[in-house]
């Protein structure tokens, strides 16, 4: 691909990073650091990419490494990504049980 | 060629899957920043990133099968565990590290793929190449040091050199590795001293990261977390690979973004971060005050049980004492006591209790306390004059009046919730320590001040037996 198609792309990718974040309640601004930082995680492939390219048993050591730190990082970001929504996901049932408590105390 | 062989022999259907990996990517960022879709826009991405791991292993180039299993067996058997079992307070931390690995895994890659090929990468592959190893180098160290800090390896104080010795000296390195980067793109092939590009880099993540105060380690994970994304970009740029450009460029952009959202929040601006000592001259400031003789008030359980139950009006004020003690659950206990007998209780959220904003919300609805309880400071401020009783459960440098009142005060200008304006204030505290940011704080020496010493968990215990005995 010619450098000036990947710069192009890189471009528009920048506006729709920009244009994705607005105005975020405070409250999902971890969640969401934490989601990005598991989509750079995309890293992983160029592990996988290198180390088929590479030759010598020092490049391989740290290409291995690479791929570690890689999936380290999608399979934890994903995961402590979700880990932190879950909490929020049961918001609906304590605002229905705390509906129903000034009743109990009525 | 027939349309059979292109798809056998070109890794054309490949590059499609691509596409949809990274609109996947894009879509599961836009649900992740509405709290209705955020949980479904994460499985999104994840979605997106199977489907780009799947197409990249099925790429006809890709052969050393040994060395990539190993290599995902050992991340999954890392990962698995350390997301599982991470506790929700070192939520921020974890966050960090698995940012560091990111960049680190960026880095390695750029130095095994100049090991290999040299300046034979030719310059739209070497520059890259160059800027990826920098900018993931910075980040790996970067965020092991924010990590450090958080876990309270190193101190959160701010570390550095006296005077401008410290922008001298990653003045210094930035230079020294940008000039080298320039040797070896305009022909110059030296695999020493791409080492040393790496070596520089490593040492100015340590020296950007270590002068930085504990209380914007948020920020400067934020921070790091879209450097990442960038070095990730270039990578992709590097090995013209559509999807790591797409996924890096846009956790970069969204990134700083985010980074400027959380530093507002603080009231912090983001060059103010990154120049360091936040908190630092400020702790010797304070020390030298409170060697005048202040003294706090302290108080006990049956008293406090007293005050709350002939409240009217009881704000609580969580910080990460609380969260450390593990308190959330006992204080939902004791907030369910008092509305039974009449009194109005609600949470005042700071954007950034605990130790990231939003961290204290996370931890509340994992107490299944109701949403509708957690007022947000804006909310709250104004009627802090109407309350009877706040009660501050290890939360420090967010009720720190002198962040309103003392101009010299480092976090002077940080907004805060105006507990000393409440009629009476109880604050849960450990010991006399000062917050994380290392201030002393003139909250605790007021005349409507007293304080309740000891853990927040056995504390609050305590005082929800003497209201039931009331």
């Amino acid at each position: 691909m010619s450098l000036v198609t990947e710069i192009a792309i890189l471009v528009l990718a920048a506006f729709v990073g920009f244009a994705v974040i607005s105005k975020i309640p405070n409250t999902l601004h971890t969640p969401l650091m934490s989601g990005t930082n598991a989509i750079h995680g995309i890293v992983l492939l160029g592990g996988l990419i290198a180390i088929s390219e590479v030759s010598g048993w020092f490049n391989e050591l740290i290409l291995v490494i690479a791929i570690a730190f890689g999936t380290i990082n999608v399979v934890g970001g994903f995961l402590v990504t979700d880990r932190m929504l879950e909490m929020f996901k049961k918001r609906p049932t304590p605002q229905a049980q705390d509906g129903a408590q000034p009743e109990d105390e009525a | 060629m027939t349309v059979s062989g292109i798809f056998l022999r070109d890794d054309t259907v490949l590059d499609y899957a691509y596409i949809v990996a990274f609109s996947l990517f894009i879509l599961g960022l836009m649900m992740l920043t509405t709290p209705g879709t955020a949980r479904r826009g994460n499985k999104v991405a994840a979605v997106g990133m199977a489907i780009a791991i799947a197409d990249t292993l099925l790429r006809h180039g890709i052969h050393r099968w040994g060395l990539i299993i190993l290599g995902l067996a050992i991340g999954t058997a890392i990962g698995i565990p350390a997301a599982r079992n991470v506790k929700m307070t070192a939520m921020p931390q974890m966050v960090a590290l698995f940012n560091g690995v990111g960049g680190g895994a960026v880095a390695l890659i750029s130095w095994a793929e100049y090991r290999h090929f040299g300046n034979s990468l030719g310059s739209k592959h070497l520059i890259p190449t160059l800027f990826a190893a920098i900018v993931g180098s910075i980040s790996f160290w970067g965020s092991n040091i924010a990590f450090g800090k958080l876990q309270e390896l190193l101190p959160g104080r701010p570390i550095m050199l006296p005077g401008r010795l410290q922008t001298v000296l990653n003045a210094t390195l930035l230079t020294a590795a940008v000039v080298m980067s320039v040797i070896i793109a305009t022909g110059t092939h030296s695999g020493l001293m791409f080492f040393l590009i790496l070596v520089a880099a490593a040492i100015l993540g340590n020296a950007i990261v270590l002068p930085i105060g504990g209380a914007d380690m948020p920020v400067v994970i934020s921070l790091l977390n879209a450097f990442t994304g960038l070095s990730a970009a270039a990578a992709g740029i590097a090995l013209d690979n559509i999807a790591m450009i797409v996924a890096g460029m846009l956790v970069g952009a969204s990134g700083s973004i985010l980074t400027n959202l959380m530093a507002e929040a603080m009231n912090r601006s983001i060059p103010a971060i990154v120049a360091g000592g936040f908190g630092g001259g400020g702790a010797a400031i304070a020390a030298a005050e409170g060697a005048e003789e202040r003294t706090a008030r302290s108080t006990t359980a049956d008293d406090v049980a007293i005050q709350l139950s002939y409240a009217n009006r009881v704000v609580i004020v969580p910080g990460y004492g609380m969260a450390v003690a593990q308190a959330q659950h006992a204080v939902r206990e004791l907030t369910k006591l008092l509305e039974k007998q009449g009194v109005d209780v609600a949470y005042a959220i700071h954007p950034v209790a605990g130790r990231m904003p939003g961290h204290m919300n996370v931890l509340l609805a994992e107490a299944d306390v109701p949403y509708d309880q957690l007022k947000e400071m804006d909310d709250i401020n104004p009627q802090f004059s109407q309350i009877d009783v706040a009660l501050v459960i290890g939360a420090n440098d967010v009720t720190n009046p002198a962040a309103r009142d003392v101009p010299d005060s480092p976090i002077y200008g940080m907004p805060i919730l105006d507990v000393d304006k409440a009629h009476s204030v109880i604050v849960l505290k450990r010991s006399m320590n000062t917050g994380f940011a290392g201030i002393d704080n003139p909250l605790f020496y007021k005349e409507n001040t007293s304080m309740l010493f000891g853990d927040a968990k056995e504390s609050i215990q305590h005082v929800t037996e003497e209201v039931k005995a009331l």
